[in-house]
């Protein structure tokens, strides 16, 4: 486990802030979606706070990207959305970030260089490529960053796309967010190797083990391997080990594993592990924590009221933003 | 007016809109060294260079998906399928994602890009490599769809579709490559959704697109023969449609035939013709007829092959039937 004491305060306590936002936000998202105020698929973020918080932190989203799964609410909240306009998209609410017209599953701010929010396993990796192509063809110095679920890995776009971008040298990081089951089926089912990061050597990339649940070993390995992207136009293939607490979808039950397994994983919760090695490292005491959550709860609480508050979109929308 | 084949039109569009914006940069298998399956990007690769002009991996699915990425952050990308039959290997990308980004984004990013390629039926190729796939693409909202006929249209519709901030399908044919006609030199563009009555009529109306309007003026030509004046209304885009300009001819002609070389079912033919049904009802004087190729796969066999396309008799024989002169 690495060292804190290299670490500013503020640097700390505003990933830990934005951390315990994500969670608060996903178990509000939950209830919502419990009362029938949110439908459809609900990928929730819960337990992987880590990755899209300590990734985000390494970047420079001004000339950085990146690009998800539909399991986004996380990145969203990560790259500085508001949570007004994230609730509001998951009530389908005209003032969502995609007018209600995405949901879930599709989370976008073009300003912050949060390029969505894919429903498709995988699809969103060679287009993330192509936002790399774009940071190559201007050399501009910027990297793009691509996270998607371990269910991915099996398709023909992830391995296409490892190919292009290697011999194109398109700096895109390739982000698994193994949290070790694609919906209900275990990894170790549907492949023949658990660790993911060699699959980048049959392309002559580099690749690279993560644990997923600590912030500050995700933080430290992005910006190590960013830096080098940036410098040499190299792809990367990173596995990030990590666990999602809740089923698959809002929908999903999770029987496929047990209880132990999950409590195991609790254990190593990416939230807790932040706040008692910044406790011990006397960054912050268990008063200070618990501000932060309750400010957590206040914001996620006032999201519910904007979308809540916010008006349906109008019929007439359903005709817009579809050629520009 | 200079005369050039329709694969100089198309590089003359690539090559004028490369040169006007740097941008603009064109992907696919063989484009670069080998000058295109082709010859469709004859020397771009030398007047441009590797990073604008870019030979990829026999990787459909990949590179057109690069190609969407890369047009959602500013750059103007020209993606050639070696043919749409390969292009089904990245329909994914097509049909989820280059047209879908803008919406499900609420408007917040737009996808300039051109997918282009040989469609159609070509010769003795068999079932994979003799399909027109424009009904699978015209179904897609959120794509634009264009299918020229002559060297004229294609240049102007290109240079149109290159210019466009919204993923253009572009389908050319690989027998008509070598087609000729006049280009003129000084640069122009011709808009989408806009068709082009490329012979006046007073009896009956023929409306096709791409390479079948040769053949559908040809027909036209027999059926002046048999006393038949016959308006041939070329569609040039398929998505939007012109329907004013079809409308206007049904109704001056009273009668209507559509020309395609797609299957006929739920096909971008049946569509219009059900578009003529439905709004030129009154102006009939006689039920709407589609000529499409037959509802097979292609065979090898070349008089199979040719049996199962329009024809100038099969067109000839439908604007008989809609003039009750059978």
């Amino acid at each position: 486990m690495s060292d804190l004491s290299s670490y500013k305060k503020n640097f700390l306590v505003k990933a830990l802030e934005d951390m315990v936002l994500i969670r608060r936000f996903e178990e509000k998202a939950a209830q919502m979606y419990g009362l029938r105020k949110i439908g459809g698929f609900c990928h929730l973020y819960n337990g992987q706070e880590a990755v899209a918080v300590g990734s985000v932190a390494a970047l420079d989203l001004k000339k950085d990207y990146i690009l998800t799964s539909y399991r986004d609410h996380g990145h969203a909240l990560a790259v500085g959305m508001d949570p007004n306009v994230v609730m509001a998209e998951l009530y389908g609410k005209v003032t969502g970030c995609s007018r209600g017209k995405g949901g879930s599953m599709h989370m976008f701010d073009a300003e912050r260089h949060f390029l969505g929010g894919n429903g498709i396993v995988g699809a969103q990796i060679p287009i993330a490529a192509g936002v790399a192509f774009k940071q190559m063809y201007d050399g501009d110095g910027g990297v793009t960053l691509c996270y998607f679920g371990d269910g991915a890995i099996h398709q023909g776009a992830f391995h296409e796309t490892l190919n292009l971008a290697k011999i194109w040298k398109l700096p895109v990081i390739l982000i698994v967010e193994n949290n070790h089951f694609g919906m209900g089926t275990a990894v170790t089912r549907v492949s023949g190797v658990e660790d993911f990061s060699i699959k980048a050597a049959g392309y002559d990339l580099p690749g690279k083990t993560i644990d997923g649940m600590d912030f500050i070993a995700i933080y430290e390995g992005i910006k190590e391997v960013a830096t080098d992207s940036r410098k040499s136009g190299t792809a990367w293939l990173l596995d990030i080990k990590t666990y999602r607490y809740k089923g698959h979808s809002m929908s999903d039950p999770g029987k496929y594993r047990t209880k132990e397994e999950l409590e195991a994983y609790k254990k190593q919760d990416p939230i807790l592990q932040l706040k008692s090695r910044m406790i011990d490292a006397g960054f912050i005491d268990d008063k200070a924590y618990a501000s932060i959550d309750e400010k957590a709860k206040k914001r996620v609480n006032e999201s519910v009221e904007f979308a809540e508050s916010s008006e349906e979109p109008a019929l007439h929308t359903m005709y817009e933003d579809i050629l520009a | 007016m200079p005369e050039i084949q329709m694969r100089e039109a198309l590089r003359q569009a690539i090559d004028e809109e490369m040169a006007r914006d740097k941008t603009v940069f064109i992907m696919g298998e063989e484009v670069g060294e080998y000058n295109g399956a082709y010859k469709v990007t004859k020397g771009l690769l030398d007047k441009y260079g590797p990073k604008r002009v870019r030979d990829t991996p026999i990787t459909e699915l990949g590179f057109t998906g690069i190609g969407v990425g890369a047009a959602s952050v500013g750059l103007r990308p020209i993606v050639e399928w070696m043919t749409f039959n390969f292009s089904l290997l990245a329909l994914d990308q097509v049909v989820n994602n280059a047209a879908k980004l803008r919406h499900m984004s609420g408007g917040q990013l737009k996808v300039p890009m051109v997918l282009r390629g040989p469609n159609g039926p070509a010769e003795y190729l068999s079932s994979q490599h003799s399909q027109a796939f424009q009904s699978y693409y015209a179904h897609i909202p959120g794509l634009k769809v264009v299918a020229p006929s002559t060297p004229y249209d294609a240049k102007g519709l290109l240079k149109t579709a290159i210019r466009d901030d919204n993923p253009v399908v572009f389908l050319e044919s690989e027998m008509s490559y070598g087609w000729t006609g006049d280009v003129p030199e000084e640069e122009y563009l011709i808009p989408f959704g806009e068709a082009d009555v490329k012979r006046e009529g007073a009896d009956v109306t023929l409306i096709s697109y791409s390479k079948p309007v040769r053949m559908v003026l040809a027909a036209a030509g027999e059926l002046e023969k048999l006393g038949v004046s016959a308006e041939v209304v070329d569609l040039r885009s398929l998505r939007p449609i012109d329907e004013s300009t079809i409308y206007a001819s049904v109704r001056k002609t009273n009668r209507a035939v559509v020309v395609e070389e797609s299957w006929p079912v739920a096909s971008v033919g049946s569509h219009v013709a059900w578009m003529i049904s439905r709004n030129c009802f009154d102006d009939l004087d006689a039920p709407v007829e589609l000529v499409a190729s037959e509802d097979v796969p292609m065979p090898y066999n070349h008089r199979l092959e040719l049996a199962v396309q329009p024809t100038i008799e099969k067109i000839v024989d439908a604007t008989k039937r809609v003039c009750y002169m059978e």
